[in-house]
């Protein structure tokens, strides 16, 4: 039996676990069909062009982890940015684990989607909210149709969050091919401000596949900044869906740093649904082995006065592959839009290859647009320089690429993310770097 | 300033203004009955008086083009061609060829006056062989003497099956294969005529060719098929252009063009085109689906040049295929479209052979409610060390109805290839028009001039002879329509 097969007729199953009378279910069903008609999207598909899930989707993966399993904290310590004090949405195999986490309802929500999702207390937002940014692609709809558990994050009006959020899912292994469908929903309301991180970690080598869908609402003047680390084994695959709307005068920015798993895909798409918001979508890839990496963004300029900042930046070695398709979308009544794109990649082996489409579809008029695309090398010359100096030729190198990703890490704004993945460049790259970018 | 020119003044002069090269030339034509099967490709062949092979050559297409669909993928929408509803063979009666220019049809002869492209002067100013086509047979071939001078063979395609089937029977299809595409394949089952030039190793061609292609009889699908060989250490500059009379009907033309640089020879290709866009409403306008390849042995060079201001769907890649080492490929191209006109156009550079290098310029101007695309294909194959590309495409938007679109598709394979490609969007800024306007320019010339220094770098690729007729397809396309 197929992947898809095994998902339509496990739904059965999945409708006794949750609560078939609340609105939300209709919600499910009708993402069931979705993905019955749809599928799995296959190498037809232009956005799927250069990414086959083929090698993902062979697996027997079990769809409902049965077990609880628990996690010493000791043991995967190490996963978290445990040097600041954080609010923290842990999930084991997809279950929630209340002994990692640290949840609040303390003026804001940080809570479960499970309990957003029963409890009447949420209904309004979830009727509001839920579904309403998410595409209905088959993937995006599969997700849908589980969805269950995952974060949920309500920041009322003009509240600051002090803490930054981690969500984090680990899977343990237990079942020897997991499938993960987190579903994660975060509101902004008005002028408030948030910080969340997001990872995903496999614990052992058996398979995973994990189907992701976070819908991000900025309201009016809100700011949310969300980083993705991206840095698993290479047996788990990542697909991951981010779908943010944003209110006017909002700034949302989405920082991805994909240094590890099989296969990843990031569909990140953006709304600007008013005047003057600010848009930032940006990416370090850093990969190797048979890695493969693919960044699709849509930044939609629906509304006037707007700007998008899109800069990503890949370097491949080994067999890895790179695939960048970004567009952006200006309607035409969005005049005075500023959209800026830019994506700058490093071969550094001949078995490795980079696709890249970097796209506009433009109707407004009086609009600055522009993307710049390169694919290259390191500098000879710079390399030259460095090592007259004395500088081992691993560690020029390392200096050349720290400097190539620094316009990404740039804007990252809490330090211990900033020196948590610059250690992990130096890893990636073998070398021991004394100073911090 | 009461009678200042407003950008509003422009759009409706523009709206206004007709095809100025709307007009008929009533010459009585042999044409075939509607519709295309295996009988209709056996009697255009028969028709041409070629030999067998090329008749299955022409069957051994159509089968392929019975199995195939039309592509859809493009970023254009129109109502789809009956390819049962076309009359797949046109030629102009009067018969036999004409040695001089006396004898040609005085009606045909007025045609070309009014599109400023006189025989006569053509001959002796600009020394351009000409190869005209009107409606699918050729009916005037200068110069052909002082070509065969030189051993240069310049002549129409159906004639060049017959004298020298050899070079034709080893080149044809060789870049664009009868399976290539949907047009491609129909290209090769249907194509009535073309033209076909032959440069023998180490001479340079001493003129530019030229060839107009004309599509005159309503309701025929013109179907042109050029075949360029440049032989080694050669050099050759083609040109094609082309104009339209007005028509209410759409009219399809499928065109396959092939080049083949052998070691060491350029090719510079460089086309005007100029077809009837439709009227104001978005009605006819003529159907552009070409295929247009080249392949470059060692050391070779392609240079594509095209200026894009006719039709009303235009589905066009000049393509070059870097196959020999140090080859290179280039591609210069302006596209204009206005009105209801939508453009998808952009080349492909496949970057097989070690330091290949190509470069793509591409300069988008949409007005009215068109929508003007740029898609393009670099791709680096992994045994193809040190490839360079530079690619740039620029969009110019004139008033809100428009659209202009990019769908550039990089595919890299190997560490060493150096890729660089940028595209912007803007409009004519306020700040360049008042600059101008202080100086005593008015409106409508200051953005003649912005428009004519966007295209600049294109419009320098251009032969001299072309250039100036580019520049006015430009002003015609486009005054009045910048907002």
């Amino acid at each position: 039996m197929d992947l898809k097969d095994k998902l339509v007729s496990s739904f059965m199953a999945f409708e006794n676990t949750v609560d078939v009378d609340a609105a939300v279910h209709d919600v499910r069903s009708e993402a069931l069909k979705s993905f019955e008609d749809k599928g799995f999207p296959s190498k037809r598909d232009e956005a799927w062009k250069y990414t086959s899930l083929n090698s993902v989707l062979k697996h027997d993966y079990s769809v409902f982890p049965k077990q609880e399993n628990a996690l010493e904290y000791s043991d995967v310590k190490k996963y978290f940015i445990h040097d600041i004090d954080s609010y923290k949405i842990v999930f084991i195999d997809g279950k929630y684990s209340s002994h990692l986490s640290q949840t609040t309802h303390d003026g804001i929500d940080v809570c479960l989607m499970s309990s957003a999702l029963s409890k009447p207390k949420y209904q309004l937002i979830i009727e509001n909210y839920f579904n309403k940014a998410a595409t209905k692609d088959g993937l995006s709809s599969l997700n849908t149709a589980f969805s269950q558990e995952g974060a949920y994050v309500h920041i009322p009006k003009n509240k600051i969050v002090e803490k930054p959020i981690q969500i984090i899912h680990f899977s343990t292994g237990n079942e020897s091919a997991l499938m993960l469908q987190p579903r994660n929903l975060i509101v902004v309301d008005e002028n408030s401000h948030v910080q969340i991180m997001e990872r995903h970690q496999s614990l052992t080598d058996n398979p995973v596949l994990t189907n992701s869908v976070t819908e991000i609402f900025t309201n009016k003047r809100a700011i949310v900044d969300y980083y993705k680390l991206q840095n698993d084994k290479p047996t788990a695959s990542l697909i991951d869906h981010t779908f943010i709307k944003q209110k006017r005068e909002s700034h949302a920015s989405v920082h991805t740093f994909s240094f590890g798993g099989q296969l990843t895909r990031n569909n990140l798409n953006f709304y600007q649904e008013g005047e003057r918001i600010d848009s930032t979508l940006k990416g370090v890839t850093i990969i190797g082995e048979k890695q493969h990496v693919d960044h699709n963004t849509l930044v939609h300029h629906i509304e006037p006065n707007c700007e998008s900042h899109q800069d990503y930046k890949g370097i491949f070695s080994d067999k890895s592959t790179g695939v960048f398709n970004g567009k952006v979308v200006v309607d035409k009544i969005a005049q005075k839009t500023n959209a800026f794109q830019a994506n700058n990649n490093i071969l550094l082996s001949d078995k490795a290859s980079i696709n890249t489409k970097p796209q506009l579809e433009i109707f407004a008029d009086d609009v600055k647009c522009s993307h710049g695309c390169t694919i290259g090398q390191l500098d000879d010359s710079a390399m030259f320089y460095m090592r007259s100096r004395g500088i081992p030729e691993k560690e020029a190198k390392a200096l050349l690429m720290f400097a190539f990703s620094n316009n990404v890490l740039d804007s990252v704004k809490i330090p211990e993310i900033k020196q948590r993945i610059t250690k992990i460049i130096a890893t990636k790259l073998g070398v021991d770097i004394g100073f911090d970018l | 300033m009461s009678n200042k020119y407003t950008e509003d003044d422009l759009r409706e002069e523009l709206k206004t203004k007709e095809y100025e090269y709307g007009f008929y030339t009533d010459i009585e034509s042999e044409t075939f009955p509607n519709g295309l099967n295996e009988d209709i490709v056996r009697a255009i062949s028969k028709k041409k008086e070629e030999p067998e092979w090329m008749t299955e050559w022409r069957l051994e297409a159509f089968k392929i083009w019975k199995e195939m669909t039309e592509p859809e993928w493009a970023n254009v929408h129109y109502q789809k061609p009956d390819f049962q509803g076309i009359s797949y063979y046109s030629a102009p009666n009067s018969k036999p060829k004409y040695d001089s220019i006396d004898e040609v049809d005085p009606e045909l002869l007025a045609t070309f006056e009014k599109l400023g492209i006189s025989l006569d002067e053509q001959k002796k100013l600009a020394g351009v062989a000409m190869d005209v086509v009107v409606d699918s047979v050729s009916v005037a071939t200068t110069f052909k003497k002082t070509l065969g001078e030189k051993g240069i063979i310049f002549m129409s395609i159906s004639e060049a099956i017959k004298e020298h089937p050899e070079l034709v029977k080893k080149y044809l299809g060789t870049v664009v294969p009868q399976k290539d595409n949907f047009y491609a394949a129909l290209n090769s089952a249907v194509f009535s005529d073309g033209s076909f030039c032959y440069i023998p190793k180490g001479v340079r061609c001493p003129m530019e060719l030229s060839t107009y292609f004309r599509i005159n009889q309503a309701g025929t699908g013109q179907f042109e098929r050029t075949l360029v060989i440049a032989d080694e250490g050669s050099y050759v500059s083609y040109l094609e252009g082309c104009t339209a009379p007005s028509r209410d009907e759409n009219q399809l033309h499928a065109a396959v063009v092939e080049l083949i640089a052998l070691d060491d020879a350029e090719i510079k290709y460089s086309t005007v085109q100029n077809w009837y866009p439709g009227n104001a409403e978005g009605k006819g306008g003529v159907f552009n689906f070409v295929t247009k390849r080249g392949l470059c042995e060692k050391n070779a060079k392609i240079s594509w040049t095209q200026v894009e201001t006719g039709s009303a769907v235009t589905w066009k890649y000049p393509s070059c295929v870097l196959k020999g080492d140090n080859s290179v490929g280039e591609f210069y191209s302006i596209a204009v479209t206005n009105n209801y006109q939508q453009a998808d156009t952009g080349t492909k550079m496949i970057h097989l052979g070690k330091n290949t290098k190509s470069t793509i310029i591409s300069k988008g101007i949409s007005a009215g409610k068109s929508q003007n695309s740029y898609r393009g294909l670099v791709q680096i194959s992994s045994r193809a060390d040190n490839a360079r590309n530079f690619s740039q495409c620029d969009s110019l938007l004139m008033g809100n109805d428009c659209g202009a679109h990019t769908f550039p598709y990089i595919e890299v394979k190997n560490k060493s290839a150096q890729i660089e490609h940028e595209a912007t969007t803007s409009k004519i800024g306020e700040d360049q028009i008042f600059y101008c306007n202080q100086r005593g320019i008015d409106t409508e010339k200051a953005i003649a001039l912005i428009v004519n220094g966007f295209s600049k770098e294109v419009l320098n690729k251009l032969p001299m002879e072309f250039a100036v007729e580019a520049q006015k397809l430009l002003e015609i396309s486009l005054e009045g329509s910048v907002g």
